[in-house]
């Protein structure tokens, strides 16, 4: 099977001199729902800016389903959808306009656009909203729509970062519906989360992230055996405790 | 992409900004007609009707041109250099960068966005200047290059602008003490051989003058500086720009790390 990401001994320096990643080396399976965990500043975010061309890496190697970030970055940005934390929408946009928009940065007509935005927003619950100032949205439907643009080009990678912060239980309940229904249709799925029970519920596989290494990488199941906890929270703040100890 | 994807790009990031353009009407189009009416009724007719002719045209005949090159320059820099920066500012910018748009288009797609508000801007000033004179178009094909070229040069100022800006102050800091000077000292009011010749050669460091002449020879066909010289500045200009804008995307200074 294709790997949906392929990172090889990746490395970020920013200009002050902070390294921010240490020579990562991390493979996603096609079709994986997958976490990607650590503390704040632990290079989780640097590592999704490479992927995405947000940050220039300092060296090493990265493909998104066997399409190199450098040398075949416009496929690569094909298949990559990303959610980011922060709502960085155009505040003055209705969310038809803000993700039929989005689907025209791919190449998709605007006919096309419209279509594929109505389905997203109805199947969001968002349909009735979608002539109204985002900024005006609730935090869940502001997080919704953030998911609707980010899969609006039919992404084969979806990068999700925090995508429930500030959302209520109930609906947060029904994004984890419906991230395990398009994980089930075939999109791959990569989750950063401070939420460990969502990453525990939702995630097959996981990867720990600590001061810009790869400190864990299995099955969600396999680390969860190998420590004998039932909570994922718990054998997190093992690793990360232990981490600090070193 | 295939072309026809980059077409459909470009397409969202024109209808967007044509939206926006007449959107806030009352903050894009209005201002500088407003403005040169002024321009037209003070200098042209109160106190143009007290000077001498220049190169033999009446002097608001001979400030129309400058005028409408004056709202040109500010407005399509202050169409990109705003856009692009509140792109920057809320993000929004992100999604253009993630996406598979190649840097040329994004830079492609503000650029047109500033040359389309300032040919409109220029359609309305000149319509207004219609109300004080009369005018004929001594040559439409330079009339029309220049014009373009200048929108042009400076919406890739703007651009250029908006990629430095952190903050609010950072994209009014230029057009206040750059670009009005420029513009003030770019031979609007003015013919440069009114200037003793030390004046002048400090007048031609200015590119806006180039800009001006160019344009005042479609609409007269008078001009201070040489037509070639003129249009040999300001392609030199906006390649200069457009090399500039390059390294900075293919960098992401300004919006990248």
């Amino acid at each position: 099977m294709a790997k949906g990401i392929e990172v090889k001994d990746l490395r970020k320096t920013y200009a002050g001199g902070t390294e921010a990643l240490k020579g990562v080396t991390l493979s996603v399976e096609e079709g994986d729902f997958f976490a990607l965990l650590g503390p704040n500043g632990a290079g989780k975010s640097t590592l999704i800016s490479i992927l995405t061309s947000l940050v220039n890496k300092t060296s090493g190697e990265a493909k998104v389903f066997g399409a190199s970030i450098d040398t075949d970055k416009s496929l690569a940005k094909t298949y990559i959808g990303v959610v980011p934390q922060e709502f960085n929408f155009d505040i003055f946009g209705n969310p038809l306009n803000i993700v039929a928009t989005q689907a025209g940065y791919y190449g998709i007509p605007r006919p096309e656009a419209i279509a594929r935005t109505e389905e997203l927003l109805k199947e969001l619950g968002l349909w009735d909203k979608r002539n109204e100032p985002a900024q005006g949205l609730s935090g869940g439907m502001k997080r919704r729509l953030m998911i609707a643009r980010g899969l609006v080009h039919a992404p084969k990678l979806l990068i999700l970062d925090e995508p429930t912060a500030g959302v209520d239980v109930e609906m947060r309940r029904s994004m984890w519906e419906f991230l395990r229904k398009l994980n089930a249709q075939g999109t791959t799925i990569v989750l950063t989360t401070h939420y460990l029970e969502e990453a525990e519920d939702l995630c097959r596989n996981i990867a720990i992230i600590n001061k810009g290494e790869i400190v864990v990488n299995e099955s969600m199941e396999g680390l969860l055996n190998r420590h004998g906890k039932e909570k994922l929270e718990n054998v997190y703040i093992d690793i990360i405790n232990g981490e600090k100890a070193k | 992409m295939t072309s026809i994807q980059l077409w459909n790009a470009f397409y969202t990031m024109m209808r967007n900004d044509i939206v926006r353009i007449l959107r806030i009407w009352s903050q894009t189009l209005l201002p500088p007609v407003v403005t040169t009416a002024l321009y037209f009724v003070v200098f042209g007719t109160f106190i143009g009707s007290q000077l001498a002719p220049i190169h033999g045209y009446k002097y608001i005949q001979f400030i129309v041109p400058g005028l409408i090159m004056m709202s040109v320059i500010t407005s399509a820099y202050s169409q990109v250099v705003s856009t692009f920066f509140f792109a920057k500012w809320t993000k929004v910018l992100n999604e253009m960068i993630v996406s598979p748009m190649p840097d040329w288009l994004i830079i492609a797609s503000y650029i047109t966005g500033g040359v389309l508000r300032g040919l409109l801007v220029a359609i309305l000033v000149l319509g207004v200047s219609l109300f004080f004179t009369h005018l004929v178009v001594y040559n439409v094909v330079v009339l029309v290059v220049a014009i373009v070229l200048t929108s042009i040069i400076f919406s890739l100022a703007g651009l250029i602008n908006g990629v430095f800006a952190n903050g609010f102050d950072s994209v009014s800091i230029v057009p206040t003490f750059v670009l009005t000077p420029l513009t003030y000292l770019g031979g609007i009011f003015y013919s440069i051989q009114q200037f003793s010749p030390f004046w002048q050669k400090v007048a031609m460091l200015n590119p806006i003058l180039y800009m001006v002449n160019a344009f005042r020879y479609g609409f007269l066909g008078i001009t201070d500086i040489n037509l070639v010289t003129c249009f040999g500045v300001l392609i030199g200009v906006m390649v200069v720009f457009m090399a500039v804008l390059a390294y900075l995307f293919r960098n992401g200074v300004g919006f990248k790390n």
